[in-house]
């Protein structure tokens, strides 16, 4: 068991805990949290408890943070919506921008980076044009990635807007076509809840899917705490407003080809938030393993077990892309990047 | 992490993590009449580590990390760690603050009303800064001005004070008596040594003061005085500011009200006498 | 073809410091401070929380024919900062 990474997960889960704590600990626990990026969820957690002066002081500069942040989200996606509105195509906000847009839990205290849409394909080009337009540019013009972006990835080459310095990634699916599992996009938008101006969000049903895919299937599962929180803070919500939303959840994850990817997060969810569980059967050991891989964080802020951690990078594009182009775009990359001297 | 130094500087407080025991050694030595963090919950963490574990022996190299980092930072080597160490904590702050406004610049005091020194790296700021406590000024800090939104007072940050170069030699005869850290010879920055602020400055840490005059010196010109608009002292505060935009309305209102209320002057100065001089007068 | 209208956030949603020739704006909803000389605040307030025509900004501020292109250069620098909205 692993102190700093497992305590963090106890007082998200349980607030209470903060009693608990001696000096030391808090310590650790505010340095696991901001390099979790989770500082901010933990500040809105534990408010209005009785805590030490000088994590009081911590956690309020953490929660004025989060509220720049919120703003400065809402405010890019108010922009990308102002650039898109002639072409009259769906735009659904994902993650956490989509989080502080609906006043969700999950959006409570959370970092967000970059803005997050999903378009439909047929839409890209344009959606692309008006963009570049707008005063978004290219991150970094290369001429290899921007191929593989294009013809295997499931977003554009990233985007920036270039006097506001934010990115933006526009999406057509939520998976790369060439991924094994291959959540159906056309469903996603037509499912999507309009947010009265002109933008919308996920259903809550797909919401959960998103990050449970982003989570198991998509990345490789760094940053995987504040997306396993994520999870927790949404399943709760949605619980509280539909008892039947398991069910629902788990037929919408058969149709989106997602019910391994579901139930993988919310095992590691039960397990280290105790969110509440769906039925069915544990994986032991890759249970034990994303265990291990979520937790990897020690007291002072470092990355622990770089094996685990090279395991799932290896496996995360392993999901985006057939072995054989895995093993040419690794090679590749790994040739430019000792000509650059990296 | 093997080695650990912890310190309160005004009202932050850092706890630094070191792969090697050199540099937290200096860092005990140069901060000893310094404070420790309140209740021992340090404000931000710091780690000095080895960018490979071989570097730890080998050409040791000392890699940046902490709270807050940068993606590109260059590490430096071991001789240099204290340099590391400081930068390190500065970045911390100057990412991390979200109570303060932080000004980039020097700030000495005198019975409550204190003068704010900004400009760019060279400008002289932290020598004028250190050459005035020597002259019955308390050294607020060389690096950093806190500005509290909601009482429009300045708040210490006493610091190590970096001098480079010649200006090293001219403050250690202005200041007999005081401690320097070692010589770091060949940084990018050139020479470096640090000051460490005397008993006044640390006894004074935690007094605020009423900033009464703002100040952009400029090193190495003929002597003039222009007085400068609250406009452009608007624009050149807040390129200088770290954390300006992360305050938000806040930082406007504060950096504001600073510029209406605070007179600015553009001060053009051959040597440091004549600075004195100036600000004094 | 429709006519293009312009709109200024509300007069709560911006807070203005006028420094010397030099005027801070502060754009709640962005978090964005523009520095800005005169007449943009009174162009931000002539659209406060209302769509208005080119036609009708350049009467209430008295522009003749030719001047209407400094007007809506004035106005694209204003959409294109987020300041202001176009319809």
């Amino acid at each position: 068991m692993n102190g700093a990474a497992h305590l963090l997960c106890r007082l998200l889960a349980m607030p209470e805990t903060a009693r608990t704590l001696d000096a030391r600990q808090w310590g650790e626990v505010m340095t696991v949290a901001r390099a979790e990026l989770l500082i901010g969820s933990l500040a809105f957690r534990l408010r209005g408890m009785v805590l030490p002066e000088r994590v009081e002081a911590i956690l309020a500069a953490a929660i004025r943070s989060a509220e720049e942040g919120r703003r400065q989200a809402l405010w890019e996606a108010e922009m990308a919506r102002r650039a898109l509105a002639p072409l009259g195509c769906p735009v659904a906000l994902l993650k956490g921008t989509a989080f502080v847009a609906a006043g969700l839990d999950a959006g409570q205290g959370r970092h967000i980076g970059d803005l997050d849409i999903l378009v439909p394909r047929a839409s890209l080009d344009a959606a692309e044009a008006a963009l570049l337009g707008a005063g978004w540019e290219w991150v970094k013009p290369d001429p290899y990635d921007d191929a593989y972006y294009r013809r295997w990835m499931h977003e554009l080459p990233p985007l920036i807007h270039r006097e506001r310095d934010r990115m933006i990634d526009v999406h057509h699916t939520i998976l790369p076509p060439t991924a094994r599992t291959t959540p159906d996009a056309a469903k996603l938008l037509a499912a999507a809840e309009p947010l009265g101006n002109g933008l919308s969000i996920l259903s809550p049903e797909d919401m959960v899917i998103h990050a449970a895919i982003h989570l198991f299937a998509d990345g490789d599962l760094s940053g995987g705490l504040r997306n396993l929180w994520d999870i927790d803070r949404l399943v709760r919500e949605c619980i509280a407003r539909d008892a039947d939303y398991p069910a629902g959840l788990a037929a919408r994850a058969a149709e989106h080809q997602a019910e391994r990817a579901v139930a993988r997060a919310l095992r590691a969810a039960h397990a280290l938030f105790d969110t509440p569980a769906l039925p069915g059967k544990a994986e032991r050991l890759f249970d034990a393993a994303a265990r291990r891989r979520l937790l990897a964080r020690d007291g002072w802020g470092r990355g622990t077990r770089p094996a685990t951690r090279l395991a799932f990078y290896v496996r995360s594009h392993w999901l985006r892309m057939p072995p054989a182009m895995l093993a040419r775009h690794l090679w590749i990359k790994f040739m430019r990047d000792r000509r650059a001297g990296a | 992490m093997r080695h650990v130094f912890s310190v309160r500087i005004g009202p932050v407080s850092f706890r630094v993590g070191s792969d090697w025991r050199g540099p937290v050694e200096q860092l005990r030595a140069l901060y000893a009449d310094h404070p420790a963090p309140v209740d021992g919950i340090a404000d931000y963490t710091v780690r000095l580590s080895a960018t490979r574990p071989w570097r730890r022996f080998v050409r040791p190299s000392v890699a940046i990390a902490g709270d807050y980092m940068l993606p590109d930072a260059a590490p430096l080597p071991l001789a240099h760690g204290l340099l590391a160490a400081e930068m390190a904590m500065n970045l911390q702050l100057a990412l991390g603050e979200r109570r303060f406004l932080l000004l980039h610049a020097a700030t000495v005091e005198r019975d409550g009303r204190a003068i704010v020194l900004t400009g760019e790296s060279g400008a002289g700021k932290s020598t004028l800064a250190a050459l005035l406590s020597a002259r019955g000024w308390r050294l607020m800090g060389d690096e950093f001005a806190l500005l509290d939104p909601e009482t429009g007072l300045l708040h210490a940050f006493p610091r190590l004070v970096s001098l480079k170069n010649a200006a090293v030699g001219v403050v250690r005869r202005a200041l007999p008596e005081a401690r320097f850290g070692p010589l770091m010879a060949g940084t990018p920055k050139g020479d470096i040594r640090h000051l460490v602020p005397d008993a006044v400055a640390l006894a004074a840490m935690d007094r605020p003061a009423r900033p009464v005059r703002l100040v952009f010196p400029r090193y190495g010109f003929a002597n003039d005085a222009q007085p400068v608009g609250a406009g452009e002292a608007f624009v050149r505060l807040t390129q200088a500011s770290t954390n300006y935009v992360a305050l938000g309305e806040q930082g406007f209102d504060a950096l504001t009200r600073f510029v209406r209320e605070v007179p600015a002057v553009a001060l053009d100065y051959p040597d440091a006498d004549s600075a004195i001089a100036a600000i004094e007068g | 073809m429709a006519e293009t209208r312009y709109r200024a956030p509300a007069r709560d949603g911006l807070r203005i410091a006028a420094l010397d020739d030099l005027i801070a704006v502060y754009h709640r909803a962005s978090g964005i401070t523009h520095l800005v000389v005169a007449p943009v605040p009174e162009l931000l307030e002539a659209m406060a929380g209302e769509w208005r025509s080119l036609e009708s900004l350049a009467e209430a501020f008295g522009l003749a024919a030719g001047e209407r292109g400094a007007l809506i250069e004035r106005l694209d620098e204003l959409v294109a900062a987020g300041l202001v909205e176009a319809a």
